[in-house]
């Protein structure tokens, strides 16, 4: 679907500094290769049904159903992976390259922490060395998910510069790998960055929709009405969307709409007029920049939306038409949660909550013949602090300042 | 036009020395002083930097003065403003570098020619490998300014001919991996690297990265063309201020 730079019509590509290129032209034949061998995606199948929980199970969600009264709601439980999260799909087969390629170390950026979690992860079940790029910002609001990392060997190392969040975060594993990439792989987390990266991390995420195409067919025998994604970067999104490339399936991604579209505080590049084509971070593709072409700063309350790019294959299916974009406000965010835990016992993540506030938005106007799927893209529970937080309740607030004495 | 400087520079001097300033770090008119103090000591050419939120390519000194510098309220519009200032104050050639985006937001095209109208004579941009850079080759070319291209010690032979026969005015060589500003060992190792950078292309070679000191232009004479100091001058001005650079450029 790319072309040999990576291109998606005029998004993508590989924005390279020039001692990146060997080390780029080695990874795109390596991935060349596992790509084209069956037997690679055999071994990939079975590590992650054997370390991962794979395939996750596709939910009915009864109770959501009957509540919107609308379509027959299914979620794709990607919150079931081991480390909880989309996530570890694409570093455990970015893991494999790596051992193919005979490096020894894994850097990776982080925002939510999920990915620094999941690499972390996957380097020490691989014996690899790990360094996580965290932007000061997000390792303040994500400690739990810096203590992981760190317990599993990982070095995780604050971003003090820029805005402190994600993209920082990616500038400075950039920095690293520019400097250690004889030994070292930069495992992206998403399907964003030069080229191979958006194809490289679609593929490993092309796992979820190929099983949940299976699932519905096997539940319903027949395909579903509508398929809802998140998008930060766009890696679960493009996971899902990928099972679905029929015209009958209508791709919905749904992007951060923060404190609303209007405020200018939000991260939606698709379907907000604020974003426009650009160059950076070594990809074109949308970008919230000014008209000088420097970058702005986003927000969510999802720290893993709080991105100013988007999958240039997401991109190019917007301007085609092949998906179609909506946000969710950081409160219907809030109030998807609520809603999902109180209906069904299942704790999305913030990040994947925007999927289902974006098709609960739209369930009750279908028909009970019509199917949607959500895609779970991970587990709210290890976000605890966040979304304590951001429910503002106070039993856990005081739970907070009472363990703090215990430390004094 | 910028080779043929480079060349007939080379006739009185052993090596030539360029400086690099981010524009409007730590502030304009500081900008403006440290231009004119790497002038009058002698400096060949001098790389404007147009700041860029996302630097990439640089490391923490000059990425910092990227930072200051937009938080400071430091434009497009006022780069091109300050390259017309010190190009028709001073008689060197200045170069811009920034990232693609800087053009490609501004339209590459249109870019380029106030480029020219200002009287920049080319441009560095490190993340622009020349397979992307086809238009803004051409556009250059077209107008006659150098579009500066990138050898890297990873670079292969058949790749440095590719590279050389894109560029124009000279090389810019750099002389490790990494990021701009952290040190480099200039020693008898870095032989074999600049031989290969000389037989690949017909064009002046620039070294730079971690070049910081006089004996790293010592070792670099008769191997470059030109020496490129960058973040030590930056450093130097956050240490000991704008005076210090005249002295330390006539020390090299």
């Amino acid at each position: 679907m790319s072309n040999d730079r990576g291109y998606y019509g005029e998004f993508g590509g590989a924005f390279i500094p020039e001692i990146l290129v060997a080390t780029f032209d080695e990874l795109i034949r390596q991935f060349r290769k596992v790509k084209d061998d069956p037997s690679f995606w055999q071994t990939y199948s079975d590590l992650m049904s054997n370390y991962s929980c794979r395939p996750t199970p596709l939910t009915f969600a009864e109770n959501l159903t009957r509540h919107f009264g609308g379509a027959k709601i299914y979620i794709k439980r990607e919150d079931l992976n081991h480390t909880g999260a989309h996530k570890a799909n694409n570093v455990m087969g970015q893991g494999l390259l790596v051992q193919r390629m005979g490096k020894t170390r894994v850097i990776a950026e982080t925002g939510a922490g999920q990915h620094g979690v999941a690499t972390a992860t996957m380097a020490a079940k691989f014996g690899f060395e790990c360094t996580i790029y965290m932007g000061e910002v997000d390792v303040k609001r994500q400690r739990p998910n810096v203590f992981w990392m760190e317990q599993m060997g990982a070095t995780v190392i604050p971003v003090t510069d820029g805005t402190r969040i994600l993209k920082d975060a990616i500038n400075e594993a950039f920095r690293d790998w520019v400097t250690n990439m004889d030994n070292t792989h930069y495992v992206l987390g998403t399907a964003c960055g030069p080229h191979p990266f958006p194809e490289m991390v679609s593929f490993f995420q092309s796992i979820i929709g190929k099983e949940a195409r299976q699932q519905i067919l096997e539940l319903e025998g027949k395909l579903p009405t509508r398929v809802f994604a998140c998008v930060g970067g766009g890696s679960n999104a493009m996971g899902l969307f990928s099972g679905f490339p029929d015209n009958s399936v209508e791709c919905v991604g749904v992007e951060a709409a923060g404190y609303g579209l209007h405020t200018g505080q939000h991260a939606s590049r698709l379907c907000s007029p604020d974003a426009t084509v650009g160059v950076a971070q070594g990809y074109k593709t949308y970008f919230l920049q000014n008209d000088d072409g420097q970058m702005k700063e986003t927000h969510s309350i999802a720290a893993g939306l709080d991105y100013i790019g988007v999958s240039p294959i997401l991109s190019r299916m917007h301007q085609k038409g092949e998906a179609r974009f909506e946000s969710a406000t950081d409160k219907e965010v809030i109030d998807a949660v609520k809603l999902t835990m109180k209906k069904e016992g299942i704790i999305p993540a913030l990040e994947s909550a925007h999927a289902f506030a974006g098709a609960f938005r739209e369930a009750a106007e279908l028909s009970s013949d019509d199917i949607i799927i959500i895609n779970q893209s991970g587990r709210g529970d290890k976000d605890i602090f966040t979304i304590a937080d951001a429910f503002g309740d106070p039993k856990w607030r005081e739970f907070i300042k009472e363990k703090a004495l215990d430390y004094k | 036009m910028l080779k043929k400087y480079i060349q007939k520079s080379l006739k009185t001097k052993e090596i030539l020395l360029m400086t690099h300033i981010v524009v409007g770090y730590p502030s304009l008119d500081a900008s403006m002083k440290i231009v004119e103090e790497m002038v009058k000591a002698g400096v060949d050419l001098i790389e404007l930097q147009i700041p860029f939120s996302e630097p990439m390519a640089d490391g923490p000194v000059i990425l910092k003065a990227n930072q200051k510098s937009l938080e400071l309220g430091t434009t497009v519009k006022g780069c091109f403003e300050f390259a017309q200032n010190v190009s028709s104050r001073f008689d060197i050639p200045f170069l811009f570098m920034t990232y693609y985006n800087i053009l490609y937001k501004y339209g590459v095209q249109s870019f380029v020619e106030d480029m020219v109208k200002v009287g920049i004579k080319g441009a560095i941009i490190p993340d622009l490998p020349p397979e992307e850079g086809l238009e803004y080759e051409e556009a250059m070319k077209s107008n006659n300014l150098c579009p500066i291209y990138i050898f890297s010690p990873t670079t292969t032979d058949e790749r440095m001919r590719y590279i050389s026969s894109c560029g124009k005015g000279f090389i810019y060589c750099m002389a490790r991996k990494g990021v701009t500003g952290k040190t480099t060992q200039f020693s008898n190792e870095l032989d074999e690297y600049f031989e290969k950078c000389r037989k690949n292309t017909s064009l002046p070679l620039a070294v730079g990265f971690g070049v910081k000191e006089k004996a790293d232009i010592d070792y670099l004479k008769g191997k470059a063309d030109i020496a490129v100091i960058g973040s030590q001058t930056i450093r130097l001005v956050d240490e000991k201020g704008i005076e210090a650079v005249g002295d330390f450029i006539k020390g090299l």
